[in-house]
Formats: C-alpha cells, sequence, structure tokens
C-alpha cells in the first residue's frame, strides 16, 4: 500500500516528467510527446519502487537493465534520469537541439542510458541476451524492457518473445505501455494485438493486465518478480496516448507532433504545474 | 520552384496506377511521412499498411510481385535496407521478381530522428545486390521520371528518397533516364559528380563558387548509382582529369566508391570523395549536421582546390 503522501509524491514527478516531455518536444517543435505522456506514470514507480539502479553508479555490475524499446519517447525517460541525477537537469534543454546532449531517440551515450533504441523490434532481444547471461551466471539482478504497441508489430519482439519462454527467463519482465494508438493510426487498425493477454498466456509467459495510469496497480503488479516463477514476466500496462494534456489525449496526432506554442500555457495548467 | 519531393512521389504512383491496376503500394506504418495516404484513399484495395514490420513488407512485396503485381514498399532508409536485406536480397533479388523498394530520409536528412534513423550505409549495402537499380533523385522532376521509369521497367529497384522539400533543378522537357548521368554545368578543369538533393544543390553552389576563382567545374547529377554511367564518368575524366564525388552517404561504398572503381581499373586520375568519413549519424538541423559532416560546397571547394595544386 502507498501512503498517500508517497501518491502525492509520485503524482508530483509524474507532472515533472509530463511537463518536461512538452517543454522538450517544443523545443525544436519535433518528437514523440504523446508517447512520453503514456508512460510517465509506469516510470515512476519504476525508478521509484522497482529498479535497482543508482545513478551515481549507473555501470554497477548488479543494476537491473532497463530498456526502454519505445526509443522514440526519450524524452519522458531523459526527464525522470535527470530527476534521479543521472545527469545534469539543464541537460533536458539540449534536447534535439544540435550538438545536443540528448538525442531524439534514447542513446547510450547518455550516462545510465542501457542501450540505443528507436529502429522498433531492438529491445526485447537485447533485454533476452542480457537476461540469458544472467541466468547463466547466477546473477540476481532483473532485465526490464518497456515497450510499446508499434514494437509489437516488428517479428524480431516476437522471436524474442518466443525465446525467452523457451528459456525460462523468469528474470525478464517486459511492459508494455498499451497505449493503443503508434504512428499512422490506432493499433487495433493497424495490427489488433488482441487477444493480447491472451495470446502472451499461450507463448507460455506470466502476464497481468493493469491500469498504467494507476501508482498502486503498476506497484502492486511489480512488487513481485517473477509473476510466477520459470516463465518471464509479461506486463499489460492500459494507458492512454498524450496523458494528461486533453487536446493530446487518445490522438494519433500526438505521436508526432508536439503541443503547439499557443496551447503550451494550457497544456501546463491542464498538467498542474 | 520548390516541390515536395513526398508528394511527386505519392502523386506519381497515383498516375500510375490510374493507368495501371497491378501498382501497389506498401508501408510500415509512416503513410503520413511519405504523403501516401493519398494513394490510399484513392486506391484502398491496392494499399497495404502492414504494420510496423518492415521485414514482413519486404516479403509481402515479393509475394504480391509473384502474383504479377508491381509492389512499391517504402519505410525509412535503414528500415527497409538494413533490417529487411535479407528478405529482399532472397526472396526479391534471388528470385528475379519485381519489387520497388523505396527508403526515405537519406543519410543526414533523417535530421531530428538522429543516429538510429540516419542512413550512412544504404546505398553501400545495397549496391552489393546483384543486378539492381539504385538511384538518387536531386528534385521532383528527376524524381517523378525516374519513378515513373522505374515502374515500367521489370526488376527490382531501390529508391533513395528525400521526402522533405527540393529546389527544382530540371524542367519537365529534361530527358531524364536511369542509368543515364545528367551534366548540369559543363566544364574544363574539375568535375563534381554528386547524388541527391543535399549534394547535387552543393556541388552546384560549388562550382558557382569556383567560378569566381576562375575554375571551370563541371557538374554531372549521377542519380543513378547503379548501374553507373561509366561513359559519362570516363569521358568527364579525359576531359578534365581531375574529379570529385559529393554523397550524403559514407564514402566507403557509395557514389565515391563506384567511381573510383571505374576509374582506378580503367582511366586512373586524381580524384577526392566529400562524404561522411565512417561516422554514426547525430541529431540535429540539416544545416547543421551539413557543417558537422563536412558536407557543404566548401569543402567541395577546398577539395578541388586541391586537386588542381596537385596537378
Amino acid at each position: 500500500m502507498l501512503t498517500k503522501k508517497q501518491i502525492c509524491d509520485f503524482e508530483y514527478l509524474a507532472v515533472k516528467i509530463r511537463a518536461d516531455a512538452v517543454m522538450m518536444t517544443n523545443l525544436q517543435h519535433s518528437g514523440h510527446v504523446g508517447s512520453s505522456l503514456s508512460m510517465a506514470d509506469l516510470l515512476v514507480v519504476l525508478f521509484e519502487k522497482v529498479l535497482n539502479v543508482a545513478p551515481k553508479n549507473p555501470k554497477g555490475p548488479n543494476r537491473d537493465r532497463f530498456i526502454l524499446s519505445k526509443g522514440h519517447a526519450a524524452a519522458g525517460l531523459y526527464s525522470i534520469m535527470a530527476e534521479k541525477g543521472f545527469f545534469p537537469k539543464d541537460w533536458l534543454e539540449t534536447y534535439y537541439c544540435d550538438n545536443g546532449k540528448l538525442c531524439g531517440h534514447i542513446s547510450h551515450h547518455v550516462p545510465g542510458v542501457e542501450f540505443s533504441t528507436g529502429s522498433l523490434g531492438h529491445g526485447l532481444p537485447v533485454t533476452v541476451g542480457m537476461a540469458l547471461d544472467g541466468k547463466r551466471k547466477g546473477k540476481k539482478h532483473r532485465v526490464f524492457c518497456l515497450m510499446s504497441d508499434g514494437d509489437c508489430n516488428e517479428g524480431s519482439t516476437w522471436e524474442a518473445i518466443m525465446l525467452a519462454a523457451q528459456h525460462k527467463l523468469d528474470n525478464l519482465v517486459a511492459i508494455v505501455d498499451y497505449n493503443k494508438v503508434q504512428a499512422l493510426g490506432f493499433s487495433k487498425d493497424v495490427i489488433n494485438l488482441e487477444p493480447f493477454a491472451e495470446k502472451m498466456n499461450l507463448f507460455g509467459w506470466a502476464v497481468k493486465e493493469i491500469d498504467g495510469h494507476n501508482f498502486e496497480q503498476i506497484l502492486d503488479s511489480l512488487s513481485i518478480i517473477p509473476f510466477v516463477k520459470g516463465k518471464p514476466s509479461f506486463l499489460i500496462a492500459h494507458t492512454v496516448k498524450g496523458k494528461g494534456i486533453s487536446c493530446m489525449e487518445n490522438t494519433v496526432a500526438s505521436h508526432y507532433k508536439c503541443v503547439a506554442d499557443d496551447k503550451l500555457e494550457d497544456a501546463y495548467k491542464e498538467l498542474g504545474v | 520552384m520548390t516541390t515536395r519531393m513526398r508528394e511527386v512521389y505519392s502523386d506519381t504512383l497515383i498516375r500510375l496506377a490510374e493507368k495501371d491496376r497491378n501498382i501497389v503500394v506498401l508501408e510500415a506504418d509512416l503513410m503520413a511521412a511519405h504523403a501516401t495516404k493519398s494513394f490510399m484513399e484513392k486506391f484502398p484495395e491496392r494499399t497495404f499498411n502492414v504494420g510496423v514490420a518492415e521485414a514482413n513488407m519486404v516479403g509481402i512485396a515479393c509475394g504480391l510481385s509473384a502474383r504479377g503485381k508491381i509492389p512499391f514498399a517504402g519505410s525509412f532508409a535503414p528500415f527497409v535496407t538494413r533490417r529487411a536485406y535479407d528478405q529482399f536480397f532472397v526472396s526479391a533479388n534471388y528470385a528475379k521478381l519485381n519489387v520497388k523498394l523505396m527508403g526515405s530520409d537519406p543519410g543526414i536528412t533523417a535530421a531530428y530522428n538522429g543516429g538510429t534513423h540516419m542512413p550512412f550505409e544504404d546505398v553501400g549495402i545495397m549496391r552489393n545486390v546483384p543486378g539492381l537499380i539504385i538511384y538518387e533523385p536531386a528534385d521532383g522532376v528527376s524524381l517523378q521520371k525516374l519513378l515513373t521509369e522505374s515502374a515500367y521497367r521489370k526488376g527490382n529497384v531501390y529508391l533513395r528518397l528525400h521526402r522533405g522539400n527540393a529546389p527544382g533543378i530540371y524542367n519537365q522537357n529534361d530527358e531524364i533516364k536511369l542509368g543515364k548521368a545528367n551534366v548540369l554545368k559543363d566544364g574544363n578543369d574539375v568535375t563534381l559528380i554528386a547524388s541527391g538533393v543535399v549534394m547535387v544543390n552543393e556541388a552546384l553552389k560549388a562550382s558557382e563558387m569556383l567560378q569566381k576563382e576562375g575554375v571551370s567545374a563541371a557538374v554531372i547529377d549521377m542519380h543513378t548509382i547503379k548501374p553507373l554511367d561509366e561513359e559519362i564518368v570516363l569521358k568527364y575524366a579525359a576531359k578534365t582529369s581531375r574529379i570529385v564525388t559529393c554523397e550524403n552517404h559514407q564514402v566507403m561504398n557509395g557514389l565515391g566508391s563506384a567511381v573510383a572503381e571505374v576509374l582506378s581499373e580503367k582511366q586512373p586520375i586524381l580524384m577526392k570523395r566529400i562524404g561522411v568519413n565512417d561516422e554514426f549519424g547525430e541529431v540535429g538541423d540539416i544545416e547543421y549536421l551539413k557543417e558537422r559532416f563536412g558536407l557543404t560546397a566548401k569543402r567541395i571547394c577546398e577539395s578541388a582546390r586541391s586537386l588542381l595544386v596537385t596537378a
């Protein structure tokens, strides 16, 4: 159970991530703000309560490995990483800028970022490799992969899904920020992943489904890993694309478009900045 | 006149499809980026958005081609080349099918999408596919003409598409043919051989800058990188004795290498290659990236001057 104060702190941090993502993607009027907004609450719980990572020692051998496979949503992850102290907060203002510290798609050049992604379908295979090595060496650390709907279109993702179950990688947790919108349209109209949970069960993963904006549910679901001993864990987090800004919520446009200059003030107000 | 290249791509395909019911379009969730939504609206039954699944898209295009369709399949260049290479190599090319692959955002034009999306190697890896035609138009007119020719020419093709705006270079009456380079400006002292929107325009700028110094620089638009127009390379090697190649790509395996292969075997002369030197892409504005990777008229001039001094 989270205390009222903890929930308050989490909310504050989630607003911070969302506001930073709005600011960052507005810098060059480019980026993927909707994808950052949908995963903000997941990031808060992961970085505050779940991941064993140390900002001052980002390469520590026993750290949990966390890969953002939906690398286009870099702004949100950079925000919480700056907040946690992986790198200076003023780097956020260089996002997408010429010679900037932070690339549009998540980059391993940034301290604490485990892997560069952005080309979809790369994250899960890499985490499977890391999990395999962890298993073989008897390591205690866990490996997390935060994915998107679009990520689950790629064949390489499904190849990794099959192999992870084959090798009983119960040190691996895949989380899908299931906002149901991808580049061109609603996922159900492009490649319908449903029945998603059933599919993943049949593929040999232990599956949980939650509201990805409910801190209690996120924490509860990730408090015991693996979900089932001997199986990789799959968390389907139902989220809303563009969450927190009404003109962005559940729109395909929020995948590419930033919050327009003349709507910035309203957006920050709505977020409660 | 400046044209929006993505719209030329889609509009040309619409015109082709109006005449030929075998023309089909495949996309991996990037129809907005390629303006092919307009094609989809007109020909919904001939449009396939396969989702974010480029390897599958190329495989499907091969299946459609095997059934007599003429599939135009596109995504960002790194995804249709690096990721789907084996599918394209075996299922399309080894099988001698008729797949028209399109990769957008060549080189630095991937701009803010950064390193993961910035292909400096796509021409290099595609040159290794036997018999493949590779072309990179420098403006809207040449895109429209070459794209049309590619539709009617049986065989697999890779189009390297700049999907942003491009200043006009050609007139509608100009003859532009696959495999036949176009001389944009004649010259006697040095020849600048370029491909693509970014570098053909930089080469034209460089030629003007050199002219002010009394250097006569020819400019050739080598829109078809494979098969290379060897005849024109050899002709201008004889005429100017110095060649500078200009490409928005690694200097390895691309246009510069193709020209060097011809010259070193058939007519060795001094040459320089302008392009990216064994580096990955970075994020930034296109103008910034031009400077960052030395893809500028200024650097072309420096190379031309150094050849003139050496000679």
